[in-house]
């Protein structure tokens, strides 16, 4: 089975946002990029078949030389080929159509990507490759097997889970439940050692036209003190949640 | 040049989600003239979607009662393609962002998730809406002729607008399956995260798992949803569907409720789009008294069973 696990490289969850240049672009001064989380659960699980049914894991990214490191430490923690599409990743558009131009002359049996990444969110990328590739696609994955050509995916919905049965090939959106936190590895020194040897790739990317760009960000006004309430004076809360937040 | 809007049905019943996709398409309509048509797939009251605004409603029933990404994105593309329509709106529910990547493809459009208000219109068309896990907005411009927006949950609102909705039987071309639903488990008679409106959380204080009946007791009394921190659905206390925060499930609710949850900045950030944040700490230190509207320092065994009590006078729950 041939696997290929998407990766973003994200700022790491307790990073501190902030922007630059008049609010137009992410500062990344002091901060620590690490494998977008819900991209890594999927990444443990490519993993996981390797090592239990046999598999090959390439690890596939689209942006520029910065994510390397990031790439670097999918292949120490057991991906066997790291793939660059060398261009900016400017949507979430432009990447699915990359990844799925490079899919159509290099087909997988199973793609794998997070549901969204922590820091775009835009949520789009597996699905829009399933489109345009005609793969089968679970998005909000917590659960697969596969078994030969077969594969039985649990998908969680608002208020429930699905098991849904479909064929290979199949694409599908990664979070946690797939597998546990601590399924997650650490790369070891071997690992990290034997990272250096393995492929790493860069491809030159196809003209794409991103259909969104980002004009401008802006950070949430800052929070009003907090009212507090005595533990003894639960009414007041009450009618704080009634006549004042009008919640209740 | 009607404004397509995708409305959600469970069990033949509207979802709260749906009026607020067609209340921000009406909107919409109203600022650039035109009408707003609404799907509707397997619903049975398709003319509710009147009162909040569609001028038409295409209403399609399905041989199975249950959502399948495809089949659905393939029914709207085609519903899109009848009406020349060239702007779709959608919810952010996990259907809705199941579908949404497939049929942006389908229709070669941008596709801009988790929009917060409505578009700001100008030589180029620019969208605000949420980014970095609710940390900052991003305002983004479309540069395709086609778009599709995702509305987040409880941005907008549902705002009534009587409209005479003409309901229209519509009957697209349905491909085959390509995937079979085997087996489902759906948590009955009480509201999920994504739906409701008031959400009890619950975190560490609350030392164990067995010491959840006073969360439960406090939610079922609202009428609200049960929630967790990240390191109780880690330790196995709560499923891992209960765990809001960054790498968990968003929360856009009118109320939340933290008991015993200190504030770690992944957790404020999947909570983040909460209306209103009440905080029950032991810890006056905790975090989340920065990041909350109301909050009380107490020990959780005390202050909650007494809230519940005086909650229960209320009867929000049975409304």
């Amino acid at each position: 089975m041939k696997i290929l696990v998407c990766i973003s490289n994200v700022p790491d969850t307790t990073s501190k946002i902030n922007f630059i240049e008049n609010d137009t672009k992410f500062d990344k001064q002091g901060v620590q990029f690490v494998i977008n989380p819900n991209d890594e659960f999927g990444l443990t699980r490519a993993i996981w078949f390797k090592e239990q049914q046999g598999a090959t894991v390439d690890v596939m990214h689209v942006g520029r030389s910065d994510a390397d490191p990031t790439l670097r430490k999918a292949l120490a923690i057991g991906a066997d080929k790291a793939l660059r599409i060398d261009t900016d990743a400017t949507d979430g558009f432009v990447v699915a159509n990359q990844i799925a131009n490079f899919v159509k002359e290099n087909p997988y049996d199973l793609i794998i990507a997070g549901r969204e990444s922590i820091d775009y969110n835009g949520g789009m990328v597996p699905g829009m490759m399933a489109s345009v590739l005609g793969y089968a696609f679970v998005n909000t994955c917590v659960g697969l097997k596969i078994d030969g050509k077969e594969a039985v995916a649990v998908r969680e919905m608002d208020g429930g889970s699905e098991t849904l049965k479909t064929q290979l090939p199949l694409i599908i959106g990664a979070q946690k439940g797939l597998v546990e936190e601590t399924d997650l590895k650490i790369p070891n020194m071997r690992g990290i050692m034997q990272a250096r040897q393995k492929p790493f790739e860069v491809i030159a990317a196809k003209d794409i036209n991103a259909n969104t760009t980002v004009s401008k960000f802006e950070k949430p006004e800052p929070k009003a003190h907090v009212k507090l309430i005595a533990a003894d004076d639960l009414d007041q809360l009450i009618d704080l949640l009634q006549n004042e937040a009008k919640v209740l | 040049m009607s404004i397509l809007v995708l409305t959600e049905s469970e069990n033949g019943k509207l979802k709260k989600n749906a009026f607020e996709v067609v209340s921000y398409a009406k909107a919409l309509a109203n600022h650039q003239n035109t009408t707003v048509t609404a799907l509707a797939i397997n619903c049975d009251e398709p003319g509710e979607l009147g009162n909040f605004g569609a001028d038409k409603v295409l209403n399609t029933t399905l041989t199975f009662p249950y959502f399948d990404a495809l089949i659905y994105s393939e029914i709207a593309t085609q519903a899109v393609k009848q009406e020349g329509s060239n702007l779709v709106i959608i919810s952010s529910s996990a259907n809705a962002k199941y579908m949404a990547g497939i049929l942006a493809a389908k229709l070669d459009a941008g596709y801009v998730s988790n929009v917060v208000d409505l578009p700001v219109f100008g030589a180029h068309t620019t969208v605000k809406r949420m980014a970095f896990s609710n940390k900052a907005f991003s305002h983004t411009t479309l540069h395709a002729n086609m778009n599709v927006l995702g509305l987040s949950t409880n941005a907008f609102g549902a705002a009534e607008n009587q409209v005479n909705a003409q309901v229209i039987e519509f009957q697209p071309n349905i491909p085959d399956q390509t995937m079979t639903q085997i087996d489902v488990s759906q948590t009955t008679g009480k509201a999920s995260i994504a739906d409701a409106d008031i959400v009890v959380s619950a975190g560490r204080g609350l030392k164990g798992p067995e010491n959840w009946g006073i969360i439960e007791e406090m939610a079922e009394v609202l009428g609200a949803a049960t929630a967790c921190s990240k390191p109780v659905s880690d330790m196995g206390w709560r499923p891992h569907s209960e765990h809001v925060g960054q790498t968990g499930k968003p929360v856009a609710t009118n109320l939340y409720f933290a008991i015993g949850i200190s504030g770690a900045i992944q957790h404020l950030a999947g909570i983040n789009a909460s209306k209103i944040k009440v905080v029950i700490n032991t810890d006056p230190e905790a975090p989340f008294f920065k990041a909350a509207d109301y909050g009380i320092v107490g020990d959780a065994f005390d202050v909650v069973p007494r809230l519940t009590e005086k909650l229960k006078a209320l009867q929000i729950g049975s409304v």
